[in-house]
């Protein structure tokens, strides 16, 4: 069985790259177009990165790998991110 | 920047076994980027698709039909576990490629739940890869990529792609799942090949 | 505080553990000071690195179990407990090893939406599998420090009553508790799963309202929001965060 977490495991992998966190934000799949907030996407952390997926149908929304010099961060599969002014 | 951890010294790392920045592992981590497809044999198909569009198929009864290998390999993985003299059972890539019509040096492939990942086709020949369907004599849990995946142990086990369903040769190298988004092309574990440009 | 505390680029700041609690036989509680540290909510959780000498690293994320400030006081440290995992590379090192006066490295507070807020209004509903507990425990300790126990209830179901996290605790709590017991408990108690009746009867009822929050690993997790949807509880409202043998993410 594979098992996924909750996106707030991705909390301060974002926050490396973000200011903001993103977790709180929406985020629509440009799959299947369900919208909810980031922190209840499914998340697959044991793999050579971080891979989000839409709990409505299962499509990559992000994907984040950490190399030594960079961090790649994939958002394709987002069709956006909201997040709160100020 | 940071601090050594008092009395942190972690797995046990490189032996001369291991390629450089492994750990040894005993059981056999699941990695998984989504959800465990599960796919029953009388469902499954393998195909071989050429540059010039030519599709070959094997369904699950034509697949373990063909000539069948064992094999004892160590696997490495880039998240740094490596695991020693595991045992498999599959159809050589050299039996499956055999009467393909092919000049490609590129192969990508792909997998049930959307996976891909990509290697020279020189890298899948010479008794180097293996369609594998067999796990220590069980058949290959799904966990671990059953019905079949792709062994190509030589390389680090991301391009061992589990549930796989085909490959597609090609003149131009395109990269799969893990290596647009910063993983080697190659992934040579002897020379720590992790990250583009390593 | 709460703001400022989800601003900003995250670093790695050096902890120092003051002071540690045994909690059951295979959990402790690192009490940490940390220098600057810019506040939290209840719910967050902390990445913490290990260095070994060779400079091989490895990462767990752990939820903060102490609200802030800690006191009415404005005691301020936080409190990382750590529930040994067999075989596992960190927990036996913070289980065992690091002890009062070691450094230890950690980013955050992170995660903004598994956290409850004192200005949040209405009824809150815990439900904890087994180290779930610790996020909750945070959550239960802000609430009080709010005057806000009567909102509160919490369901955990953990194995044995030896395993029971914060017992002393939530003995004093003035909310209201209800365990579930999966493996033993006291004579005449109920052995089992989470389900609809105990559900029915230890939660708050869907039609109070209640922002529910679930913590634990991930099949406990999936079991209970199925429940909660089904008693006719409004999903928006229920909150969860799954955690799983490794919980890393390099």
């Amino acid at each position: 069985m594979s098992t996924y977490l909750d996106g707030n495991a991705a909390a301060g992998a974002l926050r490396e790259v973000f200011a903001v966190d993103i977790t709180s934000a929406s985020a629509r799949c440009g799959g299947c177009g369900q919208t909810g907030v980031f922190a209840e996407v499914r998340l697959y952390v044991d793999a050579p990165g971080l891979v989000a997926r839409c709990p409505g149908c299962d499509a990559v929304l992000m994907r984040v790998v950490k190399t030594d010099t960079d961090t790649y961060l994939d958002l394709q599969g987002l069709s956006y991110l909201k997040l709160p002014n100020g | 920047m940071g601090i050594v951890s008092p009395g942190f010294t972690g797995r046990r790392r490189s032996g001369p076994e291991l390629p450089p920045g492994q750990y040894l592992t005993e059981d056999f981590p699941v990695l998984s980027a989504g959800p465990t497809p599960q796919i029953r044999p009388e469902h499954w198909e393998f195909t071989v698709t050429t540059e010039t569009g030519e599709v070959h198929r094997w369904d699950w009864q034509a697949f373990t039909g063909l000539p069948q290998e064992q094999t004892v390999q160590d696997l490495h993985c880039v998240t740094r576990w490596s695991k020693l003299g595991t045992s498999w059972q599959g159809v050589s890539l050299d039996v499956l490629l055999e009467d393909v019509e092919s000049a490609a040096d590129y192969a990508l492939v792909q997998c049930y739940g959307g996976y891909t990942t990509n290697l020279p086709v020189e890298d899948l020949l010479d008794g180097q890869a293996w369609i594998a369907h067999k796990f220590d004599g069980e058949d290959l849990a799904p966990e671990h990529g059953g019905p079949a995946r792709l062994l190509v142990p030589h390389l680090y086990l991301w391009k061992s792609a589990k549930w796989v369903r085909g490959i597609v040769l090609s003149d131009t190298d395109e990269p799969g799942f893990w290596e647009t988004v910063g993983y080697h092309e190659y992934g040579d574990p002897w020379r720590e090949q992790r990250y583009a440009g390593d | 505080m709460a703001g400022t505390a989800l601003r900003g680029r995250l670093t790695w700041r050096v902890a120092t553990v003051s002071a540690v609690r045994e909690e059951t036989q295979t959990a402790r509680t690192l009490v940490l000071d940390v220098p600057d540290w810019p506040g939290h909510l209840a719910g967050q959780h902390v990445d913490v690195r290990l260095t070994a000498p060779d400079g091989y690293r490895a990462m767990r994320s752990y939820s903060i179990a102490s609200a802030w400030p800690s006191s009415p006081a404005g005691g301020a440290k936080v409190d990382l407990t750590v529930e040994q995992v067999p075989d596992g590379e960190v927990s036996p090192y913070l289980g065992q090893v690091i002890g009062v006066g070691d450094p230890l490295e950690i980013r955050g507070p992170v995660g903004g939406w598994f956290v409850w807020r004192p200005e949040q209004p209405g009824p809150i509903q815990l439900i904890g599998g087994g180290s779930g507990m610790v996020p909750l425990m945070a959550i239960l300790r802000a609430a009080e420090l709010a005057g806000r126990q009567p909102d509160v209830r919490l369901l955990y179901s953990v194995r044995r009553p030896e395993s029971v996290l914060y017992a002393g605790e939530l003995a004093r709590s003035k909310s209201e508790i209800a365990f579930a017991y999966t493996r033993e408990g006291p004579a005449g108690e109920r052995i089992g799963r989470i389900d609809a009746e105990v559900l029915a009867r230890s939660a708050w009822s869907p039609d109070v309202g209640a922002t529910v929050y679930v913590c634990g690993p991930t099949p406990f997790v999936e079991t209970v929001a199925d429940l909660l949807v089904a008693a006719g509880h409004d999903p928006a409202q229920v909150r969860t965060e799954r955690f799983g043998p490794s919980g890393g993410g390099r």
